[in-house]
C-alpha cells in the first residue's frame, strides 16, 4: 500500500488531503553509535564493502610486518653485527637499533671531536629556545625573541660551532661537521636567508623599475627552471672558478649559498601571491597617508600578504628541509650522508642494517616536516581573523 | 582653465622625485651586475688558464672512453662515440624516465587523490596516511631505499625470482621477454593511426552536431571501442604475427629478453610514489574546488551521476587540476636528477657527472646542462600559460 491510497481529491483544484491515518512504518535502523557508524561508513554498499576488505586487507599486509620490523622484532641492544644476525640468534630479526645506539654520536655530530661537543648542544639548546620564543604565542617580548634570533644567536652560534682562539675555543673546520648539525645549519640558514631574499626578489618582480623587474625574473626563471642538483654542482664547481685567486670559500659556505638562492626564488613566487591578494585599496590608502614605497610595504602590505601565504611558506621550508639531503651527492655529511657512510662499517654489516638506517632517517625527517605542517595548519586557523567569507 | 596637472608637477628637488630616483637605482643595479658579471668572467678565464683547462665546445666532438649500460642509441667505449653522443644518450635517458614517470604518476596520483575523498572511511585514512608519509620523507632518501634495501638484496641472476615463468626478478634488474613483430604487424599500428583520427573526427562531428541540434552522439564510446578492436582486428586477421622472446635461464645469468636495470626501476618508483602524493594533494583540492551547488543544480536538471560527474564536475576541476599538476610533471623531470646517486645514466649523472669528471670544462658542461633543463621548464610554462588563458573563466 502506498501513500496514494488513502489521498482522495479535495476540490476541483486538484488538491489532495489525507484521509484517515498512514500506515505504521518500522522505526528507523541505527542513526548513531558505533554499529550505525560501521554501517554507514564502511558497509553502506556492495562496492563499498568490496572496498573496506580491500582496505583491510591491505592494513592487514602492511602493518605486522612494519611493527615486526620496528619494534616486535628489532635488536635494541648489542655491540657488534652479531647481535643483529639471524643466524646467531636464530630468531627473525627486525631492526638493528643497536647499530643506531651505537653510531648515534656520529649521526648527530658527525666527526666533531667528542671533547668540544658541548658546543654543538649549547648551540642546540640555544636554538631550541628561540625557535619556541617565536612561534609558541604566549610567551611574550617576541620583539627580543626575533633580536636574540636573527642576530644574537647566529653571531653566537657561529663562534661556538667555528670556534675563536679569543674565547680559547678550538677551530673545528667545517669538514669535521655532520649529520643533523649539517642538516640543521643547512636548514636553519636557508630558511633565515631565503625569506628575506625572496621578498626582496618578489618585490623586484611587481616594481615599476624595468631593469629591476627584469632582473629579479631572469633570476627566478632561471633558478625555478633547473634542478638543485645542477645549483649545487655550479656553486660546488664554479663558484671557485668566479672568484679571484686567493678565495676559496669553505664547501659548506658554497653549498649554502647555492640553497639559500635556490630556496629564494621559490619564496619569491609564493610572496608574489601573497602581494597579488592584496587589493589596491590597501596601496592607495598607504599612499595617501603619505607613506613612501619601504614604509608602505613593511607597515602596509606585507604583513597581509605574508600572512595569507604562510601555509605555502611553510611548505617551502619543508621542501627545503627535505632537499637539504642532496647536498650529499655533491661531499657534504649531512644527516642521510652519515647514515649512507655508516653501512661500510663491517663490524656492523648484516643484512638488516641498511633497512634499519633508512628506517631510522625516515622517522627523523618524518617528524621534522610532519611538525612543521602541523604547526603551519595550527598557526593558520590561529590567524585566520575573519578573512574567511 | 588650467589646473595643477597642466602646469606641470610642483617642482621638487632632483632627490625626492620618483623618476629620478628609479633611474638612479637602476644605474646602480645594473653597474653590480656588469662588475659581477666582468669579475667573474676575467676571475674564470685567469683561474681555468692557470689550470690548464681547455675552454669552448670542442670536446662535443671528442671519443669518449667509457660505457653507459643503459642506452636508447648505440654507444661504445669503443666504437667511437663522443661526448656529444653521450650527451644524447643521457638526455634520452631523462626523457623516458620522466615519461614514464609521468604516466604512472598521474595514474596512482589521481587515485589516491579520489580515494581520500572516498566516503569508505578505511580507505580514505590510507590515502591520506600514504601522502603524509611520502609527502614528509625526502625523495633522495626514498630513492636510496628502493634501490638499495628492496632492489640490491634480490637474489642473483641464478637464483632469479620468477613471475609466471616470463619475468625474472634480480639484482641486476628486470628480464622480461622481448617482443618480436612478424611480417604483418605493421597493419596493427595502421589500425591503431586509423582508429584515433576517426576518434578524433568522430568526436569533432559529435560537437558540432551538439551545437546544432542538442542531440548527444557518444563518440567518445565509439571512438575508445574503436582504438581498442580495430587494432585488434587487424592483429587477429595479419595471424597473429607477434612472438616473445623468453628470457632463457642458463647456468650463471639469463640469456635473451628484454633487460631493464635496477637503476631504471628503482628511479621509477621513487619518482612515481613520490610525485603520486604531490598530485593527489592536487586532485583533492581541485575536486573539492567544485562546490556542491554545481552537482546538486546539475541532479535538478535531471542529469544521472555518471553525467553529472563526467560533464559538470570533471571539467571544472580539471581546470583547478591542470596548472598544479604541470608543475608536478616538472618537478618530477627535474628530480630525475637525483639518479645520479643511485648510478642511472641520466643527463646529470653522464654529462655533469662523467664529462665533467673527464673534461674538467665545467662552466661549459653545466651550462649545458641547466639550458637543457630550462628550455624543457620555459616550453612546458609556455604552452601552460597559453592553455591557461584558453581555459580561465570568461567573466564580466
Amino acid at each position: 500500500m502506498t501513500i496514494g491510497d488513502n489521498l482522495t481529491p479535495m476540490n476541483s483544484s486538484g488538491a489532495y488531503l489525507g484521509s484517515g491515518d498512514l500506515p505504521e512504518r518500522k522505526p528507523p535502523v541505527l542513526s548513531r553509535g558505533a554499529v550505525a557508524w560501521v554501517r554507514e561508513n564502511l558497509f553502506s554498499s556492495i562496492p563499498n564493502t568490496i572496498m573496506t576488505l580491500l582496505g583491510f586487507w591491505i592494513l592487514w599486509e602492511i602493518t605486522p610486518p612494519v611493527l615486526n620490523f620496528l619494534i616486535f622484532d628489532a635488536v635494541w641492544e648489542g655491540s657488534g653485527r652479531d647481535a643483529c644476525l639471524e643466524s646467531v640468534r636464530n630468531a627473525p630479526v627486525g631492526a638493528c637499533w643497536a647499530f643506531v645506539k651505537v653510531r648515534l654520536g656520529y649521526f648527530f655530530y658527525g666527526q666533531y671531536p667528542i671533547d668540544e661537543r658541548w658546543r654543538v648542544d649549547t648551540v642546540w639548546l640555544m636554538g631550541t629556545l628561540g625557535v619556541v620564543w617565536l612561534l609558541w604565542p604566549r610567551v611574550p617580548y617576541k620583539n627580543w625573541g626575533s633580536l636574540y634570533f636573527f642576530l644574537i644567536f647566529p653571531i653566537v652560534a657561529f663562534f661556538l660551532l667555528v670556534g675563536t682562539p679569543t674565547f680559547n675555543l678550538q677551530k673545528v673546520p667545517t669538514n669535521l661537521w655532520g649529520g643533523v648539525l649539517v642538516t640543521l645549519v643547512l636548514s636553519t640558514v636557508g630558511i633565515v636567508f631565503s625569506l628575506p631574499l625572496g621578498v626582496l626578489l618578489a618585490l623586484g618582480r611587481r616594481s615599476k623599475l624595468p631593469l629591476v623587474r627584469l632582473f629579479s625574473v631572469i633570476f627566478i626563471e632561471f633558478v625555478r627552471g633547473v634542478p638543485l642538483i645542477t645549483v649545487l654542482f655550479m656553486a660546488n664547481v664554479m663558484l671557485p672558478l668566479f672568484l679571484p685567486d686567493g678565495w676559496r670559500p669553505d664547501s659548506l659556505i658554497r653549498v649554502l649559498v647555492g640553497i639559500a638562492l635556490f630556496a629564494a626564488a621559490y619564496m619569491a613566487e609564493i610572496v608574489r601571491g601573497g602581494l597579488q591578494a592584496i587589493g589596491r585599496g590597501q596601496y592607495e590608502g598607504a599612499q595617501s597617508l603619505g607613506l613612501g614605497y619601504w614604509q608602505m610595504m613593511v607597515l602596509i602590505i606585507l604583513p597581509q600578504a605574508l600572512k595569507i601565504v604562510i601555509p605555502n611558506i611553510v611548505n617551502t621550508f619543508i621542501g627545503l628541509f627535505k632537499d637539504t639531503t642532496l647536498v650529499s651527492i655533491v661531499g657534504i655529511f649531512d644527516f642521510l650522508k652519515t647514515i649512507e657512510a655508516s653501512f661500510v662499517d663491517p663490524r656492523w654489516a648484516t643484512p638488516v642494517t641498511r633497512a634499519t638506517g633508512y628506517a631510522f632517517a625516515a622517522i627523523f625527517y618524518f617528524i621534522f616536516c610532519w611538525g612543521m605542517s602541523q604547526y603551519s595548519q595550527w598557526m593558520e586557523r590561529k590567524l585566520a581573523t575573519g578573512h574567511k567569507r | 582653465m588650467t589646473t595643477e596637472a597642466d602646469r606641470g608637477a610642483p617642482r621638487v628637488s632632483p632627490l625626492y622625485d620618483p623618476k629620478v630616483r628609479g633611474i638612479a637605482y637602476q644605474v646602480v643595479l645594473a653597474l653590480v651586475i656588469v662588475f659581477v658579471v666582468y669579475e667573474a668572467a676575467t676571475n674564470a678565464i685567469e683561474n681555468l688558464r692557470a689550470a690548464k683547462i681547455a675552454s669552448g665546445f670542442g670536446f662535443w666532438t671528442v671519443e669518449a672512453g667509457f660505457d653507459i649500460n643503459q642506452k636508447l642509441i648505440p654507444f661504445s667505449s669503443t666504437g667511437g662515440s663522443t661526448y656529444g653522443d653521450a650527451f644524447l644518450v643521457g638526455l634520452l635517458n631523462t626523457l623516458i624516465v620522466a615519461a614514464f614517470g609521468i604516466v604512472l604518476a598521474t595514474i596512482l596520483g589521481f587515485v589516491i587523490g579520489i580515494a581520500r575523498l572516498s566516503k569508505n572511511w578505511i580507505i580514505a585514512k590510507l590515502s591520506m596516511v600514504y601522502v603524509e608519509v611520502i609527502r614528509n620523507t625526502p625523495l633522495l632518501l626514498q630513492l636510496l631505499f628502493w634501490y638499495n634495501a628492496v632492489l640490491k638484496p634480490l637474489p642473483d641472476p641464478r637464483n632469479s625470482v620468477s613471475l609466471f615463468g616470463a619475468i625474472f626478478l634480480n639484482n641486476r634488474g628486470v628480464v622480461m621477454p622481448t617482443p618480436i613483430a612478424g611480417p604483418n604487424f605493421d597493419w596493427t599500428w595502421i589500425a591503431t593511426l586509423v582508429a584515433i583520427v576517426v576518434w578524433i573526427v568522430l568526436s569533432y562531428v559529435a560537437r558540432k552536431q551538439q551545437a546544432a541540434t542538442g542531440k548527444r552522439f557518444p563518440a567518445n564510446l565509439i571512438g575508445f571501442a574503436l582504438f581498442i578492436f580495430l587494432p585488434l582486428i587487424a592483429f587477429w586477421a595479419a595471424g597473429g604475427p607477434l612472438t616473445f622472446e623468453y628470457p632463457k635461464q642458463s647456468r650463471f645469468n639469463l640469456t635473451g629478453g628484454m633487460q631493464i636495470y635496477p637503476e631504471f626501476v628503482a628511479l621509477l618508483l621513487g619518482l612515481t610514489i613520490y610525485t603520486a602524493a604531490f598530485i593527489a594533494e592536487n586532485v583533492r583540492a581541485g575536486i573539492l574546488a567544485v562546490s556542491k551547488g554545481q552537482s546538486e543544480a546539475a541532479h535538478a536538471l535531471g542529469l544521472s551521476n555518471g553525467q553529472t560527474l563526467r560533464l559538470i564536475v570533471v571539467p571544472q576541476a580539471m581546470r583547478v587540476i591542470i596548472p598544479p599538476l604541470t608543475s608536478q610533471y616538472l618537478n618530477l623531470t627535474k628530480n630525475s636528477s637525483l639518479a645520479v646517486a643511485i648510478g642511472y645514466p641520466d643527463l646529470v649523472q653522464v654529462f655533469t657527472g662523467t664529462v665533467l669528471n673527464q673534461t674538467g670544462q665545467a662552466v661549459e658542461v653545466i651550462a649545458i646542462t641547466m639550458l637543457v633543463y630550462l628550455t624543457i621548464s620555459l616550453t612546458t610554462s609556455f604552452f601552460m600559460n597559453i592553455y591557461n588563458s584558453r581555459m580561465a573563466l570568461v567573466e564580466r
